[in-house]
């Protein structure tokens, strides 16, 4: 990723390069590639271009030849590249490696980096005499262009180089940076893009997303360069002899047999999907780890100071194993990777190659990859991920489009660099490729929500943070505004954490008041902290911690003995399985000729549903209906995702509760829903009391999804969220008085009392917005009614079948306390098993 | 595409109840019957009881940039109206805090104004002074005093250690349980034989852990019942089950 240029690769000789830069790669031994100098034709030609190529292709260097070979002719200047990476760690690095070509080749060129962590007077400095290359965020881009007189500062810009694009555009990050383009387009109109990109499943879209819109030239995209491909990954699913788990995201199950891999090769990175997932593989293969090999342990919510040493050990070559989550997935000098294990549902193909892709940075070699399926379900989905990786098929996320709140808090930033015309700036809002279907008459009222918050009551007017001038521009009211919103740019908003730090459990006073000593191991979420009692113990970075109690902005815990930690901390996978492999997925199970690649287990399974019940075609959705104990179940099998499984769990007990069925509670997972109700579900729907059809209508999406949302706390935390990137709620800092909370309101209630009263107000709007697609998933619910729409197949079974097994045994799977209880959930999910599999 | 369709404005928090098995408290022989929304009616004076509504919170940080949604003063006065309708008590008294600081009279909307001031020429009114409103405007009418007594009980703002009968506001309790790992959060009644503190009835109002230093004082052996605001009912909870912190 970082390193810039990889090994000699058979290319045209280097026309069009300057002598000093071929004689460079010579004395490397190395030839510019092809997509090198293509995106330097485009370049020095003034078009914009996108790079798409594998890791180890010499992107980076492709993105900075341009500014190296003008830069080496240009006598002098002011700012005239902008590099932005989406990782503060990564700018650093990039910074370091752009020195050795600059010094070897003798050039006179300035590096410098601008991240949240640069000094102010470092940044004073820039802003006086700018560097040739500036390597920043598109946090830092924000800032910048909110500053007055920036004019002049990007009069010499001629290059914004955007790294790992495909990541960017996915998130309001990408959304902001967006705006900060169109700025920049603006004050330096011959400015030229360089997308440097990962394969996508749509290239074209990230074409367009990187250069200006314009509403009368439809079509408007970058060059696309194309970098040539690496050799095919070879990707296989570890065939266990152990018995596959029915449910669960541990795969402990496997732990042997990952050691023998991780002792077979010379570096192995272990991939899992959460931090609890991390935390547990971690645990597990220093207890199998006989030969003492240095395997360490790397994600988010550890320490910083813990997450760079890893790195650093890494880099050089003394470790043997990484157990890390995706924030590893970006950036970062890698060692000699030559094993990746990826632990649990990959999700998504192109999610599984970009992880692969970290393997390894010889392109002519493939790189090694195994996949570990923690349950049964899950074998399934690596079956199809392999296989869809294996064609090289793509299935990445389109790039997020209008977000509100980040454009209010654009508007804010831009009246901070000066009074704007908003006519101006709508023409230019709207060239920046997410923004370019968006409304006159939603622009201003994002104006209007900024100026005064938007109500129709208007009370704010005499308190307008934006006051229209006798030109008709808006100005910002007074300069502390501008203060304000320095503090609370960007969009990203954590989840309130807690320091972890540890404490001696002897060192309880009289009082029984703990010592504050002791160091901090990391972070973690406070909503998680606030369910434990003193004295349950968890599993945190890589130990088994008992919980002491609070402090101020401290979680106090102490080092404990046990060796199975109370409290599961598992929070279900973040991302859905994609629209994509959940198709392949239901394919794979429709055709019993497919599963030749499964393992034995996996197969008998799927046999014995189908002479229970039945295995649907893939265009169908499954519905099995039975009673056990004095319920009776209703499960489903859309693939679908938790996220859109759980709100048609919400809305479907709403429906069944008002067709009398009685419903009782519902589970999901990434799979199945399962639903229980009082009343005998198979007899309502075989006596035509029940019609499934008009259960599963679509129109559950109208008021039923209405009347859920108004008090679901998922919508309220994404209102949070929106609230406080829009700047209607500021930012908490660390270590800000805790006690100063009382003085603000709840975003809680400040949802309820707007609901009631606004229903249309442009933040609920944002926040609804964000709730489609994200935590409640509406769009993929949406789909998901529509494609089985006359396409239910039901069974009235006797009791469970094999498929329903994994998502019953979801059902009560809230932390359990002791080990008592957690025996007497052991038996009855051995009971669930015998039922299902009993041929007779 | 539309967000929400509009609601009527009620919040299940807020709404009173009229459910028969809510509990009753007594205090120094008096019969106290807590409501659903926060407030105490008192059927042996036929009062209404209510703490801490800080009538334009919401609007108190307009002059900063902060523009909170300007609605917290008439969901609470909408609460206030139902709770008359339904108890038709004969005096209302607010124990302190009505306004949120010194300057809300001069932002309250004047429509808001015109529906206080109705509620206070329909019932008794008295507005007791806080330490967040000293001076009440005067445009709202009814009485205004620092202390009056009903009966044998004692209504003030400030809660003070020692005190028998009394019956304050100031300190928003909340109180907490966490059951098979789950975590309720809710507002409270607090009290012992001696005192009782209600919750704040305000829209934007957040609220204290009764474990808080304040709380230590007034019940100095740490012994007292929480009558925490369920979404249905009143809950009564001693105070050895419930979650310090």
């Amino acid at each position: 990723m970082t390193t810039l240029i990889s090994e000699a690769e058979s290319g045209p000789v280097a026309g069009g390069l300057p002598p000093r830069f071929v004689d460079w790669f010579e004395a490397r031994g190395w030839r510019p590639r092809v997509h090198q100098m293509e995106v330097l034709a485009h370049a020095v030609a003034g078009r914009s271009a996108l790079l798409i190529a594998p890791t180890g292709g010499g992107k980076t260097l492709a993105g900075f030849l341009p500014s190296l070979v003008e830069l080496a002719e240009r006598r002098s200047g002011g700012l005239h590249t902008l590099y932005v990476s989406p990782l503060k760690a990564l700018a650093v690095d990039i910074a370091r490696n752009l020195e050795a070509p600059i010094s070897e080749m003798g050039l006179d060129i300035t590096v410098e980096t601008r991240t949240g962590d640069t000094p102010a007077s470092k940044r004073r400095r820039q802003r006086e005499h700018p560097p040739d290359i500036l390597i920043t965020t598109p946090e830092q881009i924000a800032l910048l262009i909110a500053q007055d007189g920036v004019e002049r500062w990007f009069a010499d810009l001629r290059f914004v180089v955007l790294d790992e694009l495909h990541a960017l555009v996915t998130s309001k990050r990408g959304v902001l940076l967006s705006l900060g383009l169109a700025r920049l387009q603006r004050l330096a109109p011959k400015v030229c893009r360089i997308g440097l990109s990962a394969t996508v499943a749509d290239p074209d879209a990230l074409r367009a997303w990187l250069v200006p819109q314009s509403l009368s030239e439809h079509g408007r995209m970058a060059e696309l360069v194309t970098g040539t491909a690496g050799a095919e990954p070879h990707i296989e699913i570890l065939k266990s002899q152990e018995r596959l788990p029915w449910s669960g995201h541990s795969a402990r199950y496997a732990i042997g047999e990952m050691y023998e891999r991780i002792k077979q090769a010379k570096m192995a990175l272990i991939f899992v999907n959460t931090r609890s997932q991390a935390e547990v593989i971690f645990q597990e293969l220093w207890s199998a780890n006989e030969d003492a090999l240095p395997i360490a342990l790397h994600h988010g919510s550890l320490d910083v100071a813990q997450r760079r040493k890893v790195e650093a050990a890494m880099a050089a070559g003394n470790l043997r194993a990484v157990v890390c989550t995706s924030t590893l997935d970006l950036g970062i000098d890698w060692g000699d990777v030559d094993l990746v294990l990826n632990v649990g549902a990959p999700k998504g193909s192109s999610r599984i190659l970009q992880r692969i892709g970290r393997a390894n940075h010889r392109l002519d070699e493939p790189s090694q990859a195994v996949l570990v399926p923690a349950n049964r379900f899950e074998v399934l989905e690596c079956e199809a991920a392999r296989a869809a990786a294996s064609a090289g098929e793509q299935d990445t996320e389109a790039p997020v489009e209008i977000k509100l709140d980040v454009l209010a808090q654009h508007v804010l930033g831009t009246a901070c660099a000066g009074p704007f015309d908003a006519e101006a700036l709508y023409d230019e809002v709207v060239s920046a490729w997410p923004y370019r279907m968006l409304d006159w008459e939603t622009f201003e009222r994002t104006v209007d929500f900024v100026a005064t918050g938007g109500y129709a009551l208007k009370t704010y007017e005499r308190y307008a943070k934006l006051k229209r001038r006798q030109d008709g521009r808006f100005r910002l009211a007074h300069p502390r505004l501008a203060q304000q919103y320095r503090l609370n740019i960007g969009t990203i908003v954590e989840a309130e954490m807690l320091k972890v730090r540890l404490v001696s459990p002897k060192r309880r006073s009289s009082r029984g008041i703990l010592g504050t000593g002791g160091r901090v191991l990391g972070e973690i979420e406070e909503y998680f902290i606030e369910q434990l009692s003193p004295g349950d113990t968890f599993l945190f970075a890589g130990q088994i911690l008992r919980f002491e109690g609070l402090s101020e902005l401290d979680a106090l815990v102490s080092r404990t003995h046990t060796t199975e930690p109370m409290i599961p901390s598992y929070q279900g996978g973040k991302f859905p399985l994609s629209t994509y492999l959940a198709h392949r997925v239901r394919t794979m199970l429709a055709n019993p000729k497919d599963w030749n690649s499964l393992p034995d287990q996996v197969r008998d399974w799927l046999s014995v549903q189908r002479w229970k019940s039945v295995l649907p075609r893939a265009d169908q959705m499954l519905v099995e209906t039975f009673p056990r104990g004095n319920k009776h179940y209703m499960v489903c099998y859309p693939f679908d995702g938790r996220l859109a499984h759980q709100t048609l769990g919400m809305l479907l007990t709403r429906r069944l509760e008002r067709f009398g069925a009685q419903p009782m509670g519902f589970v999901a997972n990434d799979y199945a829903l399962s639903v229980w109700a009082l009343r005998d579900l198979s007899l309502w729907i075989e006596g035509g009391k029940l019609d499934l059809g008009e259960l599963f209508s679509e129109d559950m999406l109208g008021d039923d999804l209405d009347a859920w949302l108004a008090e679901s706390n998922l919508m309220k935390r994404t209102f949070r969220t929106c609230a406080i990137i829009a700047g209607l709620i500021e930012r908490r800092w660390p270590g800000q008085d805790k006690t100063g909370r009382q003085m603000t309101v709840s975003s809680d209630l400040i949802y309820d009392v707007l609901r009631s009263h606004e229903p249309e107000h442009v933040l609920l709007r944002a926040a609804w917005d964000d709730a489609a697609a994200g935590l409640i998933d509406v769009a993929r619910l949406g789909q998901l009614l529509r494609r089985i729409n006359g396409r239910i197949v039901h069974r009235a079974l006797d009791a469970v079948s094999p498929l329903g097994v994994p998502v019953m045994l979801e059902i009560g799977r809230e932390p359990v306390y002791g080990g008592a209880d957690e025996a007497l959930l052991a038996e009855a999910a051995d009971d669930l098993i015998d039922d299902a599999m009993r041929l007779v | 595409m539309k967000p929400f369709s509009p609601k009527p404005q009620t919040t299940s928090s807020t709404t009173p109840c009229g459910s028969s098995d809510r509990p009753v408290i007594r205090l120094c022989g008096v019969e106290l019957h807590p409501d659903l929304s926060g407030a105490l009616f008192v059927p042996d004076y036929n009062a209404l009881l209510v703490a801490d509504l800080h009538f334009e919170k919401g609007s108190s940080h307009a002059h900063r940039g902060v523009h909170l949604p300007p609605y917290d003063t008439r969901s609470t006065v909408a609460v206030l109206e139902l709770l008359i309708d339904q108890y038709r008590p004969d005096r209302l008294v607010s124990l302190g805090d009505s306004f949120h600081d010194q300057t809300a009279g001069d932002r309250i909307d004047a429509s808001d104004l015109t529906r206080i001031r109705a509620l206070s020429e329909r019932t008794d009114t008295v507005w007791l002074t806080g330490n967040h409103d000293p001076v009440l405007p005067a445009e709202i009418g009814g009485a205004v005093a620092q202390e009056i007594a009903l009966g044998p009980l004692t209504l003030t703002h400030i809660p003070a250690a020692g005190a028998q009968g009394q019956i304050a506001g100031h300190l928003h309790p909340v109180a907490t349980i966490v059951r098979r790992g789950r975590k309720v959060r809710r507002k409270c009644f607090a009290g012992n034989s001696g005192r009782l503190i209600m919750p704040a009835l305000g829209a934007y109002t957040g609220g204290l852990s009764v474990w808080a230093e304040p709380f230590a004082e007034l019940f100095a052996d740490g012994k007292f019942t929480a009558w925490m605001l369920g979404r249905d009912r009143i809950h009564k909870v001693a105070s050895e089950n419930l979650r310090r912190r």
